[in-house]
This record gives C-alpha cells, structure tokens and sequence, in this order.
C-alpha cells in the first residue's frame, strides 16, 4: 500500500489536546473529531488539509492524555498517515489499535518540508519526498505490531484469538 | 545473572515467567483494568464488537464517571449513561455513580482496589499514579481497555528503568509535586519516554504515600510508562487495612539494571512553578514574580489529596482570596471530602471566598467548573499546562503545589508560601 499526499509539518511535543481538544470529547463520532483534528495547533487545519495529506511533525508526537479520539480524529480527518521524529507511547499504541499508519523517522521528520509531495510504502516503511527527490527509511515495525496491522486491528486479533480457544 | 529491577519483577510475575529483560514483548494478566467517562464509550464499543458474553472479571472492571461529571451538558450525559448501562448489563461490582464517585486515580487507592505489586492498566494516562503503591500501572488507549476487559490480559513491552536518587532533607512548603515538577525540568517532557521511572532515596522514604502517587502520576509528563515507588512502612500503613485482593511488595535487586541513574539533591529546591505550555519549563518560584492570575485550582488526581488540602488550608488560614481571582477548591473524593468538612477545611476554603465543588476532573482538563476565557491566566495544582488545556486557545495555565497555590490566590499572583506567613 502506497499512502501519499501533500505534508503539514508540525513542530515537537504536539499534545493529544492540540489533536483533539477535551471541549469536543462529549463525542466519539470520528466524524464530529475530524471537524475539530489539530484544532488548537492550527485552527485552519480542518478546513484546508485534503484527503490523504500527511502530517509530519517532531519528536513525542501525541503526547499527554491516553485519549483515543486523538488518532481517531486524525484518521477520520482524511490523513493518510502520521511521520514523526517519535511518538508518545500510548499514542503509539493506539494508532495501531485503531489502524491510523504512522511511522517514525527523524531524518523525514527534519528533511520534509511543508508542502513537499510525498509518497510512503506502508509495508517497507519507505518515504519518499517526491518534491525533493529524497528517500528515507523508517524505524521497522516491531514485530507482534505487524500481528496487529495484519489481523486488522486489535479488536479483530483478540476476536480472532478468542475464536480460536473456542475451538480447542 | 543480573538483578531485576522492581518494574521488571512485577512484569515477569504476571507473565508468569521468571525474568524479563528490558525490550521483551510479554503477555501479562491484569489485575484491575479502568475507564472513565472519556475513555470508556469508545471501548464499549468496540468490547461489543469482540463477540464475548461478558467481561472477564466482573469485579475487576471499574469504571468511573469523573471527566464530565455531573453531567455537564447533554452528549456527555449520554456518554455517562452509556457507562452506568453497561455497568448494570455486566453487572460490574465498581461502578461508582455520582455522589459516590471520586477523581478515579484519588478514588481507587483509597477504596483499596489497588495495592503493591498490582498490575493495572487503565484509559486514561494517569494510571501511573498506583506506582506511588508500589504497583505497576500504565495508561493505554480505549482498544486496549476493551481487550483486556474481555481477556484479562494485555500486551507489554518491558521498559528499561532510569533510577532518580533524591537526597537531602525536603525543605518547609517543597513536597513530591516539585520533586516531579524539578525532575520533568531536568529531564524534559520525553526524558522517560516508554521508561519506567524508579523513585528513590532518603527524601522519598520520608514523603507520605499522597506526596508518592503525586510523583508517580506525573511520570507520563516525562513520557514514562510508569513510575514507582518502592513500597516501605508508610505504603503498608496506607495500604493494610483498605486493601480489598491480598498484595506483595517488590523490591528492585541491589544489582538490578538501570538505563541511568540520576542523582538530585533536594535539600535547597524551592517550589516549582512550570511555565506554559510544557511541565517541563519548570522555574523555582522565586523567579516567577509578577505572574498575576485570575483564577487558582486546587484538586485533581495530583494534589486533590487531604494532605493537599490541609496543606492549602494552612497556608489561608486567616487570610482572604484576592479580588481578582477565583479560587476554586475540588477534593478528589466523597471521603476526602468528609474528611475535610469534619476537620473544617470546607469552612476555612468557603470563608476565604473560595468555591468548593464535589469531586470531579472538571477544569484539569477543560470539561467544565472553570473554564478560562481568552486571554486568561490560572495557576493550578493539576498536571498538564499544555495550549488550551483548561479553556481557550489563548489561555494560560501554570503548575505548582498546593501551598504556592493557596500562597498565590491570596497575593492575587504567583508567589511563594512564606510570603503570606
């Protein structure tokens, strides 16, 4: 899977407030959180990011509340996927849990620009600036996160995983 | 071989392995899993989506209306009743409706649900407060808490450790908010990022169990996946006669494995005040003069403690809120709250001119009792000063402890406790 689209650069430490401010979590319709995605970090964002941009952003990206509405914003938003230097741990988690692509690579995260095309290989963790003409490489996947990816989500491993003790 | 670290022996205790090493991916049994009003909707959901009866324990599912509650507007009221609907479905034993309900990481130690040596996972980032037991407990997301609420179990990565060594004698108004503020400081906002952080020393054996799970709860302002206390006398007077499942105290080995250790001398901190918009851009309070504030709060799953509020108590006594500010007071459960009523801190704070509310997360996080407008500025007690956090974009927010905050809302601006003395 290619996921490619034009970047929104953020800067170091966006917190899970900026994402998804707490004032609109009286709802966990993706669609309401979308209306609202990076809000307090650029009040235009919603408005005038297109479906499939990516955003690019420094390191300990999502940090703060355990809020799952944070990916949930950004996934219903329309963004294709999330690059950053790296990512708060629960946040991290829950992109995954949720199936929001995101992928950590200091050297994207500081060479991308905003507005630069680029182009990600989901499976290899390969980003490509197409406006700069640059590749880099991120962090692998750990390994039992791929499980998850695979299994389409983490729902559906345990759903799949209950399945089958009731086989036994 | 070497030694373990007491992180690494309550997760390989869980796992049911001998030993774990930093970096493993490992299977642990959960001993308590939570949700609150924010968090819980989203794992109803998708827990109805795994196709389970029931959930795994009935008694070890807790969840706890606190966010938005009471109900502040219409959407949050059905999200409360989302929960109270479930809790009745599954009939789960710790639902805790409103008027009986706490600030859930000031209500579960107290109720004994926690104890050392737990392993608890929770939706909502400060689960890390139980470490201040002695347990291991870490936030996760809403999908997390429906998998575990269906199996029992969940996922982990073993942290690597960093040690923090805090020698030296505290000095007068200095207690485990500003060890934790001085340390996020030091360290900055992702210094323990996906680390356990291991809070040691003479000047943490001498801090009371309140001042411990303050410090554990900020371990996720440092990025950490948890932070502990090692568990001593003054956890097993806390924990002895609460504790509802039987409980085990760990302790890291002599040689156990640390990524680093960091030594902090406490005996000349001042109290810390952490500038906008990062716990991390701590400054001793003396540096924070002429910071004028419009409203001051005092409660949340960090300082909403008795200690915290006798501590606030002493500092107004005989004193009068400034009149350009609001001090609102919110103890952090119906005990804490009886508590204080019986030992006359509600008179002292009401005659003050504060307001005084029944438990909630409230303005911590920007739900509702006390939001700011443009342009306003509050200094709290709570844990995160980040962009908007307790109310418009352009708002302010700045962290200290309860002392300074009681300190302050008298003076009308931040400044320090032995200015009102």
């Amino acid at each position: 899977m290619t996921l490619k689209g034009n970047v929104w650069k953020f800067g170091a430490d966006v917190d899970t407030d900026a994402i998804i401010p707490a004032r609109y979590l009286n709802t966990s319709d993706p669609a309401e959180l979308a209306k609202h995605c990076m809000e307090d970090a650029d009040p235009e964002f919603p408005n005038k990011m297109q479906p499939g941009d990516i955003i690019v952003a420094g390191k300990n990206f999502g940090c703060g509340s355990s809020r799952e509405h944070a990916p949930i914003a950004i996934k219903a938003a329309g963004v294709s996927c999330v690059i950053a230097k790296s990512y708060a741990r629960i946040f991290y988690r829950n992109a995954f849990n949720i199936g929001l692509p995101i992928f950590e690579c200091s050297e994207a995260a500081e060479a991308i620009e905003e507005g630069d095309e680029v182009a990600v290989d989901a499976a290899q963790g390969i980003v490509k600036n197409i406006t700069k003409n640059e590749t880099y490489q991120a962090t692998p996947v750990p390994e039992f996160m791929q499980q998850i990816i695979d299994a389409g989500g983490l729902i559906d491993y345990v759903a799949k995983r209950l399945q089958g003790q009731n086989k036994e | 071989m070497m030694g373990m670290t007491i992180t690494e022996k309550i997760l390989a205790a869980h796992a049911g392995i001998d030993r774990v090493e930093p970096g493993q991916l490992i299977n642990v049994k959960v001993d308590l899993v939570l949700g609150n009003d924010i968090t819980a909707p989203v794992a109803i959901h998708e827990f109805d989506r795994i196709g389970v009866d029931t959930v795994w324990d009935r008694e070890r599912v807790v969840l706890v209306p606190d966010h938005f509650v009471p109900n502040k507007d219409i959407m949050s009221a059905e999200q409360a009743k989302q929960l109270r609907e479930f809790a009745h479905k599954h009939q789960l034993t710790n639902y805790y409706e409103v008027g009986r309900m706490g600030v859930e990481h000031c209500l579960l130690p107290e109720q004994g649900l926690v104890g050392p040596g737990d392993l608890v996972i929770g939706a909502d980032s400060h689960t890390c407060t139980y470490g201040g037991l002695g347990a291991f407990s870490t936030g996760v997301g809403s999908t997390d808490l429906a998998a575990a609420m269906a199996l029992g179990e969940t996922w982990l990565k073993v942290p690597e450790s960093i040690k923090f060594v805090y020698n030296g004698n505290l000095p007068r108004w200095v207690g485990g908010k500003d060890l934790i503020l001085y340390t996020i400081g030091q360290i900055g906002v992702d210094g323990a990022l996906y680390m356990a952080m291991e809070f040691t020393g003479p000047a943490i054996e001498g801090l009371g169990i309140d001042g411990r799970m303050t410090m554990a709860n900020m371990a996720i302002e440092a990025g950490a996946k948890n932070g502990i206390v090692p568990p001593d006398e003054i956890t097993r007077n806390y924990v002895e006669n609460r504790a509802k499942r039987p409980y085990t105290f760990y302790q890291s080995d002599p040689d156990a494995r640390y990524a680093q250790v960091i030594e902090i001398d406490v005996s000349k901190l001042e109290p810390q005040i952490a500038f906008p918009h990062l716990p991390e851009n701590t400054r001793p309070v003396s540096e924070a003069a002429d910071v004028t504030i419009d409203q001051v709060v005092i409660g949340s799953c960090t300082n909403g403690r008795l200690s915290d509020l006798q501590l606030a108590a002493e500092v107004l006594k005989g004193h009068r809120v400034s009149d350009n500010l609001r001090l609102l007071v919110i103890p952090g459960t119906q005990d804490i709250y009886l508590q204080a009523l019986r030992e006359g801190l509600v008179e002292q704070f009401i005659n003050a001119g504060a307001a005084v509310s029944t438990p909630t997360c409230g303005p911590c996080l920007g739900g509702h009792m006390g939001i700011l407008a443009k342009g306003e500025r509050a200094l709290a007690t709570t844990n995160r000063n980040f962009v908007g956090r307790m109310g418009h974009p352009e708002s302010e927010v700045y962290l200290c402890n309860p002392a300074v905050a009681a300190a302050s809302a008298v003076l009308g601006r931040i400044a320090a406790p032995w200015e009102v003395e």
